[in-house]
């Protein structure tokens, strides 16, 4: 395990019940705005996901793209959004989600080692499949930084067996078979896949993908050990009048998912 | 090269460091059971007379191999032969990957097609082969091809498919190929998607090749027949590549056989307006693969420019981007003002009116005519007709009062 993926266990370990994981956008809709929203998301937060726009995002559905190409505009550049973690990520452990063009275009090792030096503890690469990248998880490994395996419910089950191998930290489950901001129904499906990613993974599970409301969020969290909101937080931060009451609504919404979660069952402790 | 290995064979997965398969785990499964059943296809033989009687009865091949002395006497060189598949049923090349690929999909049992298309060729190619076999459509288009290339968008709702507009980016083959990947991982278990180029996560540029290849087949034993010798050069247009790939893997191990790739270049490279990944690009990630990209210097990919919508993109197969790496394969560019130029002469030449894509790859005969001619035959490979282009070429001639 790598030292960010010591903090991210230790994150779902000292949370108590299952762990809540809020996304924000650097630069959407500007750099400093963007800054606001981590910080009021850090009050709440036990792990938080940065996301660092891309052009072309395929696992995202249009709330997000549009987002992207809004922070793209307002002249986001990947290093500016890195350098935004090292104010929270002192408390609150920071994931980097964004996608490997983004690594490979800066280099992987100067990419890990500037995400390093940030505090960062982990990456999120939507387009990075457990069996490509051999380079950038050495860099990774070097830095002290985890990669995040993904799985989806078309996962086999001897594939979630070697995703659960690359874990380091926790292992995010995507709860739709589809791209974000759709909206997720927790029913036989979703809980057969969890069940199946349960069997072959010791890792935390995570999951995210069309979490909306926080009923959303507690009837994840009962079957899930962390919970993952995005494109909500993206629409709602788009929807409000001020910048203040963007920064409130991101405030509001993860006050409330914390507490929809509470008294749920935390993740297991690590062996 | 890697390869993808199943119980039944293995097909190349990488080309030296280029291809590979960045997407998304929700469809990694779908890509082991496409390089699964293709492989046991390919080495059936009932499908393979399928196939292949399809292609001889109603794509209409092989496709002539035609002499062109029209072109000969307008650029002084001594022969000049095009593989003709803009005589293909629709229009163009494109056929013969959609069919193979919508067959297959019929036998794994999938209800439904969906593609990508840029000039509305492959989206044309696919939506016939769907009617053919009695499989739902749906077409991916970039809402600026669908403006520039109109006739094809009316092709495709004919023939039953369903044209989905793409407003995201700037509306054109690179955005129309996220949202057909978007639609395959939301309906991946009931979804085959046929990519329209040799791209993608493997292992679609491998089978796209194979499919395409029936072209250099055909005009190397063409050539032989007509000629009793090999071409000194072979030339195709370059936007994601399947044409190019098709016709050059036939001459690869032909060490005096010259290849060129013609890449698409826009108002001029300097103008920053261009397709030219592999002349002016960086390697990067893309739809699914690792080859040549344009990007910025921060990774994200810029919005390319031709006034050719199938050339009309940002990245390449990455086969091409090993062959270029190799040296294997020289690729130039033509600007639009050139392809216009090339369609003029052809249509006036030859009275073959060429698809824009094919003009930039005759645009180097007018101008490496001499130094072509010194090296023996000069082979094109006429990738598609231009009916679909005479909107676009109407208003660029000022035609059409």
């Amino acid at each position: 395990m790598t030292d960010g993926g010591r903090r991210i266990r230790a994150a779902f370990e000292d949370a108590g019940r299952p762990l809540f994981m809020p996304y924000v956008m650097g630069g959407y809709p500007d750099l400093d705005a963007s800054a606001a929203h981590l910080a009021a998301a850090a009050r709440h937060a036990d792990l938080i996901e940065l996301g660092i726009p891309f052009s072309d995002p395929l696992a995202d559905g249009p709330t997000i793209q549009a987002a992207g190409q809004r922070a793209l505009e307002a002249g986001a550049h990947p290093e500016d959004v890195i350098e935004m973690a090292a104010a929270v990520a002192g408390d609150t452990p920071v994931v980097l989600m964004t996608y490997v063009n983004i690594v490979l275009s800066a280099g992987p090792r100067a990419f890990m080692e500037r995400a390093a030096r940030a505090g960062v503890a982990g990456v999120i690469l939507p387009d990075l499949p457990i069996d490509e990248g051999e380079d950038l998880r050495d860099q990774a490994r070097r830095a002290g930084i985890s990669v995040i395996p993904l799985a989806a419910p078309t996962t086999g089950d001897r594939r979630l067996a070697a995703i659960g191998e690359r874990a380091d930290g926790f292992v995010y489950c995507v709860a739709v078979t589809g791209v974000t901001g759709g909206e997720v129904q927790v029913d036989d499906e979703l809980r057969g896949f969890l069940g199946r990613a349960r069997a072959q993974i010791d890792a935390p599970l995570a999951v995210g993908f069309g979490i909306r409301t926080p009923a959303h969020v507690a009837a994840i969290g009962a079957i899930a050990d962390g919970v993952i909101v995005a494109s909500e937080l993206i629409r709602r931060i788009g929807a409000a009048a001020t910048p203040e009451a963007a920064e409130a609504e991101v405030e509001d919404f993860c006050a409330a998912a914390v507490e929809a979660l509470r008294g749920l069952a935390p993740a297991a402790p690590s062996a | 090269m890697s390869e993808l290995r199943t119980h039944d064979g293995e097909l190349a997965s990488r080309y030296g460091e280029f291809g590979g398969r960045y997407v998304p785990e929700t469809v990694i499964g779908a890509l082991d059971e496409l390089t699964e059943a293709y492989l046991r296809h390919r080495e059936d033989p009932a499908f393979r007379a399928e196939l292949d009687g399809l292609l001889d009865r109603y794509v209409g091949r092989p496709t002539p191999l035609y002499r062109a002395k029209g072109l000969e006497a307008a650029y002084g060189i001594g022969r000049v032969y095009l593989k003709r598949e803009d005589l293909c049923h629709t229009g163009a090349h494109k056929i013969n990957n959609a069919l193979g690929q919508v067959l297959l999909a019929s036998k794994m049992g999938k209800k439904r097609i969906i593609a990508e298309t840029g000039a509305g060729q492959h989206g044309v190619a696919t939506a016939t082969a769907a009617a053919l076999l009695g499989l739902d459509c749906c077409v991916y288009m970039g809402r600026v091809d669908m403006a520039r290339q109109r006739l094809n968008v009316i092709r495709m709702r004919m023939l039953g498919a369903e044209v989905r507009p793409v407003d995201s980016g700037i509306g054109t083959l690179k955005d129309a190929l996220n949202e057909a990947i978007r639609d395959w991982v939301t309906n991946v278990r009931d979804t085959h998607y046929v990519i329209g180029t040799a791209a993608g996560p493997a292992p679609y540029p491998e089978i796209v090749a194979e499919l395409q290849s029936v072209i250099g087949d055909e005009a190397r034993e063409q050539m032989l027949s007509e000629e009793g010798r090999l071409p000194g050069t072979v030339v195709a247009c370059i936007g994601g590549g399947s044409n190019a790939i098709g016709i050059f893997r036939a001459f690869l191990a032909d060490d005096g056989v010259a290849l060129v790739g013609v890449e698409a270049g826009g108002e001029g490279i300097d103008s920053g307006r261009h397709g030219a990944s592999l002349g002016h690009g960086q390697p990067g990630v893309l739809h699914g693969m690792y080859s040549y990209l344009l990007q910025t210097p921060d990774g994200q990919v810029t919005e390319p420019h031709s006034i050719s919508a199938g050339l009309d993109y940002p990245g390449v197969g990455p086969e091409h981007s090993f062959l270029r790496d190799t040296g294997r394969v020289r690729y130039v560019s033509a600007t639009d003002a050139e392809a216009l130029t090339a369609f003029q002469a052809c249509s006036r030449a030859e009275g073959i009116i060429p698809a824009l894509e094919s003009s930039h790859a005759l645009a180097l005969l007018a101008r490496e005519g001499a130094e072509l001619d010194r090296s023996g035959p000069v082979l094109v490979c006429l990738s598609g007709r231009g009916d679909k282009d005479v909107d676009a070429v109407g208003v660029a001639l000022g035609l059409d009062d």
